[in-house]
C-alpha cells in the first residue's frame, strides 16, 4: 500500500513586517520578506506525522502557486522533511482570488495524484480559510476540515473539529481534504541534515499550459471579487496612560464610568 | 425588491445574534427570506419575523447534523433556485465561510469572507473589511455570479422590523458528497454563563501576566462585575492556562467590542489582529514599553494584581 500526501502551501508577506497594498490593489509583495505562512508548517507536521505513524509507503509532495519567491516556502517544508514539490508559476496568476486559485490548486493535485490533500487552517495573508473547503467541492471529495487531532488509518481519516458550540469527531474515505489548525502540534524546526537533503529534493515547475487552464480563468482582472478601495486604517490616538500608584483600579474605574460602561 | 438569502445560525431552534445583525444588513439591500436547517429550524420563525424576515424556509432533515458542511451547501443551493436573490449573506463562522465558499463555487460567484460593514451600491452590495491585523480598511464587492458573503459578529445593531416571517417548507435533494463526511460524535461545550466571545459588548482578556490557570479567576472576577466574556492570548492558551475557544487573535477569533480590557497582554501582531477594531480599548501592563499600549485609549502601568482586584470592587461598589 502506499499513501500519497500533497500539502498546500503558501508563500506569504511576514505578517511582523509592515504589510501593505500595490497600486493595483493587490497585496504588495516586494517590499515585505515573504516566508512560508506559519500555519502550514502545521499542515506540513500533520503529514509528516501520518508518514511517521504509519506502516505504509507515503510519499509527501509540497505544492504552491505563487512568483518565483515562493520557491523558499517549499525549501522550508522540505527541509522539513517533505520528499519533493511542485511549484506553479505563470505570469497570468497575477491577482488571482480563493475561487481561481482553488482552481490552480485542484488541477496541479489531480495532475500530482493524491490520496490525501493537507492544508493549513488559512493563511496568514489572505485569512479567508475557504481554499480546503473549495479544493474538496472541486475535487469531489470528502472535506475533513479545521481539525486539532488528525489521524489515517485503512484508507479512513479521521480527526477532532473544535468549533464553537461543540467539538465533533469526524470520519471520511480517503481520498479526502484535510486542514489542520495551530492546534494540531508544534512544527518541527528543520535540522541541519534536513536542509542539506532538501537541496537536492526535487523541484518540479509547472505553468498554467501545463495545468490545461486558460488565462481568462484566473488573474486579477478574472477574479470574482473586486476591490474598490484599501485606506490603512487611521492610528488609534495616544490614549491616556498612568502608572499605577496604588490607585489604578480605582482610576480605570472612573474612566469605564465617564465612557458609560459602568 | 430584490430578495435576500439570510443563512440562519441557530441552536436547536434558538437563532444566535449574529443572524439578527445579518437580518439588519440584509434590509439595506433587499427583503431578507431566512434559511434554517436542522432540528428546531421551525422554531426560529418568530424570532426572524421579529427582525425582517419575509420569509422563512425551513428544513429538519438529520443530516444537516449527521454530515459535514455539505448537506447545508445543498440546501443553500436549493433555496437560490427558489429564491434567485440579490445576494445570499452568512454568519462568518469557521463553518458559515466553508458553506459560503462552497455555495459561490456552485453559482459560478465570487465570496467575500469576513466583512464589517455592508452597504447597497450600484454594482452590488459593498463589503467593508479590515485586513492585515485590521490596518487596513478595504471596500469589494462581487463581481460575477451572486454575490455571497460573510460577516462578522457585531458588525451592526441589530434592529427590530418586524415581517410576515411565513414558514415554507424547503425542498432538499442531497448531493452525492453530501453524506462524504460523518460527524460520528459531538461534545457540547459547556456553558459558562457567560456571553460568547464574539458577540459580547464587553471582553476581558488575560495573557502570558496571568501566569497560570488558577489565576484567571482575577480576570473572570473582573469579566463578571461587567457582564463580560473572557478572552485570553496565544500565550495564555499554549500554556494551558484558558481553553484556546477563548483564544483572541490571529489564530483564534476576531472580537470588535464596545470595550475590550487586556490584562498582561504585551499586544503581539497576532493579538492585535484580534482585537484591534475594538471601539475603545484598555490595558493593564507591568511593562511601560508594551506595544499594546500604542493601542489604548487609557492604560494602566502596573501589576495586574494589584489593579484588577481593586477595579472589580471599584465596579462592584459603583454597581451597588
Amino acid at each position: 500500500m502506499s499513501l500519497r500526501i500533497v500539502v498546500t502551501v503558501k508563500y506569504v508577506p511576514d505578517a511582523t513586517g509592515d504589510r501593505h497594498f500595490a497600486d493595483d490593489l493587490t497585496v504588495d509583495r516586494d517590499d515585505v520578506d515573504g516566508l512560508l505562512s506559519e500555519l502550514d508548517e502545521y499542515a506540513v507536521e500533520q503529514a509528516l506525522q501520518i508518514s511517521d505513524n504509519s506502516d505504509d509507503d507515503v510519499e509527501i509532495t509540497v505544492l504552491t502557486v505563487g512568483p518565483e519567491d515562493a520557491k523558499d516556502a517549499l525549501r522550508k517544508a522540505l527541509s522539513m522533511g517533505a520528499d519533493k514539490a511542485i511549484h506553479v508559476e505563470d505570469d497570468d496568476l497575477h491577482g488571482t482570488d480563493a475561487i481561481g486559485t482553488s482552481l490552480v490548486l485542484a488541477k496541479a493535485i489531480e495532475k500530482a495524484g493524491y490520496d490525501l490533500v493537507v492544508s493549513g487552517m488559512a493563511s496568514t495573508d489572505g485569512t479567508m480559510g475557504v481554499v480546503p473547503a473549495l479544493l474538496a467541492e472541486r475535487l469531489g471529495v470528502p472535506q475533513v476540515t479545521l481539525l486539532s487531532e488528525v489521524s489515517v488509518e485503512d484508507g479512513t481519516v479521521k480527526g477532532r473539529r473544535d468549533g464553537d458550540a461543540a467539538s465533533e469527531q469526524l470520519e471520511a474515505s480517503l481520498p479526502a481534504v484535510v486542514s489542520v489548525t495551530d492546534q494540531s502540534g508544534e512544527a518541527r524546526y528543520p535540522s541541519f541534515k534536513g536542509i542539506m537533503a532538501a537541496k537536492k529534493k526535487p523541484v518540479q515547475s509547472w505553468d498554467l499550459s501545463d495545468l490545461d487552464i486558460d488565462e481568462d480563468e484566473v488573474g486579477l482582472e478574472n477574479a470574482y471579487t473586486v476591490v474598490d478601495s484599501a485606506a490603512e486604517r487611521p492610528a488609534r490616538t495616544a490614549g491616556t496612560i498612568v502608572k499605577d500608584e496604588g490607585e489604578g483600579g480605582k482610576q480605570l474605574a472612573e474612566f469605564l464610568a465617564s465612557q458609560k460602561f459602568v | 425588491m430584490a430578495e435576500v438569502l439570510v443563512y440562519v445560525d441557530h441552536v436547536d431552534g434558538a437563532v444566535r445574534k449574529p443572524t439578527l445583525e445579518l437580518l439588519t444588513l440584509a434590509r439595506r439591500i433587499g427583503e431578507p427570506v431566512a434559511v434554517a436547517l436542522g432540528g428546531g429550524a421551525g422554531d426560529t420563525a418568530a424570532a426572524l419575523a421579529e427582525h425582517g424576515a419575509v420569509k422563512v424556509l425551513t428544513d429538519e432533515a438529520a443530516e444537516y447534523a449527521d454530515y459535514l458542511v455539505v448537506p447545508k451547501v445543498d440546501a443553500l443551493q436549493a433555496a437560490h433556485a427558489a429564491v434567485s436573490p440579490a445576494a445570499v449573506l452568512v454568519p462568518s463562522s469557521v463553518e458559515g465561510k466553508e458553506i459560503a465558499a462552497r455555495l459561490a463555487l456552485r453559482l459560478g460567484s465570487g465570496v467575500i469572507t469576513d466583512a464589517v460593514d455592508l452597504e447597497a451600491g450600484d454594482e452590488g452590495p459593498v463589503a467593508t473589511q479590515s485586513v492585515f491585523a485590521a490596518s487596513y480598511t478595504t471596500k469589494s464587492r462581487v463581481s460575477k455570479g451572486t454575490p455571497v458573503i460573510t460577516v462578522k459578529p457585531n458588525s451592526v445593531a441589530v434592529e427590530a422590523a418586524p415581517a410576515a416571517g411565513a414558514v415554507e417548507a424547503l425542498s432538499v435533494t442531497f448531493s452525492a458528497q453530501a453524506t462524504g463526511t460523518k460527524v460520528t460524535g459531538r461534545t457540547p461545550r459547556e456553558s459558562t454563563g457567560r456571553p460568547e466571545l464574539t458577540e459580547a459588548a464587553i471582553v476581558v482578556s488575560g495573557g502570558r501576566g496571568v501566569n497560570g490557570a488558577e489565576n484567571f479567576a482575577v480576570i473572570e472576577a473582573l469579566a463578571d462585575s461587567l457582564g463580560a466574556a473572557v478572552g485570553a492570548s496565544r500565550a495564555a492558551v499554549d500554556a494551558g492556562w484558558y481553553p484556546h475557544t477563548n483564544q483572541v487573535g490571529q489564530t483564534g477569533k476576531s472580537v470588535s467590542p464596545q470595550l475590550y480590557i487586556a490584562s498582561g497582554i504585551s499586544g503581539a501582531i497576532q493579538h492585535r489582529a484580534g482585537m484591534q477594531t475594538s471601539k475603545t480599548i484598555v490595558a493593564i501592563n507591568k511593562d511601560a514599553e508594551a506595544p499594546i499600549f500604542d493601542l489604548v485609549d487609557y492604560g494602566i502601568v502596573g501589576d495586574l494584581f494589584d489593579v484588577v482586584p481593586q477595579l472589580t470592587e471599584e465596579i462592584k461598589t459603583r454597581k451597588g
